[in-house]
């Protein structure tokens, strides 16, 4: 199966502390993998090395055919527009409406004007995360679950190939927390896309995943399936499932 | 040698502003110019601040004439307290305190703003989707203090006339129409030109360092604070280092 994502040697610092050794990762076209670590471990610099928001010290990244760290900054844009990025804290624009959300990557991305087809897509797009009631809410007025589902709307809207998730499920009681995991599943089915997914959420690993990796001290230091790394004998990627 | 350390970040951070002004130039003529947003901006900086600047205003115009009028009183020329107020008024007092004024509403509220968009991650989550956080964050907001703090400083100075005039009037008996007269028959053209571009770049700087402190800012909730702070501290700064320099290339050029 196709590479979309390829990670070789990869390493960074900040000042003496050295955040990440040595990751290598390869993510298949359609995979969902889920990168579990205590935190401080590097798993959010690596996912942020892979839209080019940290420059890494040392290595090669290649998503979508593409070097990132290589590549022009209207290149970089380019591929931006094609991996959707969700943060931990949503980071929905608290100044407008959830419409408002939605519109702003598909006018200054996608350039579309026609308020129509502007519309179709929103509700679409809402209507798929259960948030068809929202649209002319604030962010201040939704909950922690329903902001995840804004959220993942803001990131689905452009259809992009990748979808990298930063702790999707932190802060949300379990029931949510569940709810949110099985759409990000389903929205993974129904777009097609290839995920990373961040988490410390075991329930989360286990409905999400296909392949799960365990980084410590900057490397990954275990690899498989759910089923695989839950029964280890390691008593260090025991204590993940416990 | 080693350069001592507050040299090294000064100079960083002066080659940050001005890569960030580059950027903001660059920024303005690129296709897609946000004018709702822009639109959006002169109705917070300019609209908003209206209350506090006529107030401001009309004060300023009142406690000026109130406090002049006995020393001229003493020599017979208590006729020149209106020529004096809208000199005083137009070249110099109303540029600087509605600068300053404005350094606290605005540069405050923008440095806050930005600041608290980049810690809940809203700038990079712009920057991450391909938009372009810099011309609908900063170019708008530059350019909606650049035109609205003039305009703001001109309101500011018709309403400290109206100040003036009422402060004359406490203790006198002077027609509005009089009092119009002889505080426009001391204007001459050179008294209200400079200011007015003076106040050009008050707004500019008031946009300018409110967006790079906000922009700039670090991701804890501190930031927030410390970015609205610094805000307001260095704009007033630069309100009172680019008037001294206006003032001597105005001594220089236009009353020479």
């Amino acid at each position: 199966m196709e590479n979309i994502i390829e990670i070789k040697g990869l390493k960074k610092s900040f000042g003496n502390y050295e955040v990440l050794k040595n990751i290598n990762l390869t993510v298949a076209k359609g995979e969902n993998v889920v990168i579990l670590g205590k935190s401080g471990q590097g798993k959010s610099v690596t996912i942020k090395c892979i839209v080019g928001m940290i420059t890494p010290d040392e290595g090669e990244l290649t998503v979508l055919g593409k070097n990132i760290h290589e590549i022009s900054k209207d290149d970089l844009k380019e591929l931006r527009t094609r991996i959707g990025f969700l943060f931990q804290s949503g980071a929905l624009y608290d100044s407008m409406t959830v419409r408002e959300n939605l519109e702003f990557p598909l006018t200054r991305v996608l350039k579309i004007k026609d308020k129509k087809e502007l519309d179709t897509l929103c509700e679409e797009v809402l209507e798929s995360v259960g948030l068809a009631d929202a649209i002319d809410k604030v962010p201040s007025e939704l909950s922690g679950g329903m902001r995840k589902r804004m959220a993942l709307a803001r990131t689905l809207i452009v259809k992009p190939e990748i979808i990298l998730y930063d702790e999707p499920t932190t802060g949300l009681d379990t029931i949510t927390s569940k709810e949110i995991s099985h759409l990000i599943l389903d929205m993974q089915k129904k777009y097609q896309t290839t995920s990373i997914i961040i988490t410390h959420d075991i329930p989360c690993a286990q409905i999400t995943a296909d392949r799960i990796l365990i980084i410590d001290n900057g490397e990954f230091i275990a690899e498989g399936t759910y089923d695989e790394l839950s029964n280890s004998d390691d008593p260090f990627i025991k204590s993940f499932f416990k | 040698m080693k350069t001592p350390t507050y040299l090294t970040s000064l100079l960083e951070e002066s080659g940050e502003q001005v890569d960030f002004f580059a950027r903001f130039v660059r920024n303005i003529f690129k296709n897609g110019f946000e004018w709702n947003e822009f639109i959006r901006q002169c109705y917070v900086i300019g609209y908003k601040s209206i209350g506090i600047v006529v107030l401001t205003g009309f004060i300023l115009g009142f406690v000026l004439t109130l406090q002049s009028l006995p020393t001229l009183k003493e020599f017979g020329a208590q006729n020149y307290v209106p020529s004096m107020v809208s000199i005083s008024i137009i070249r110099e007092i109303g540029p600087v305190i509605i600068g300053l004024i404005c350094a606290g509403k605005i540069a405050s509220s923008i440095g806050a703003e930005l600041g608290s968009m980049n810690v809940s991650e809203q700038i990079d989550a712009m920057e991450v989707s391909g938009a372009n956080p810099v011309q609908y964050l900063i170019v708008t907001r530059i350019l909606a203090c650049t035109l609205m703090v003039p305009i703001l400083t001109l309101m500011a100075d018709a309403v400290a006339l109206l100040g003036g005039y009422f402060g004359t009037n406490l203790s006198g008996n002077m027609t509005m129409h009089l009092y119009y007269s002889k505080s426009f028959a001391a204007l001459v053209f050179s008294d209200f030109f400079p200011a007015f571009i003076k106040t050009i770049l008050f707004g500019f700087a008031i946009g300018f360092v409110g967006c790079y402190k906000g922009y700039h800012s670090n991701k804890g909730t501190e930031s927030v604070g410390i970015a609205a702070n610094t805000a307001v501290v260095s704009a007033s700064i630069w309100i009172i280092l680019l008037d001294a320099v206006a003032v001597q290339i105005t001594n220089t050029f236009v009353y020479n």
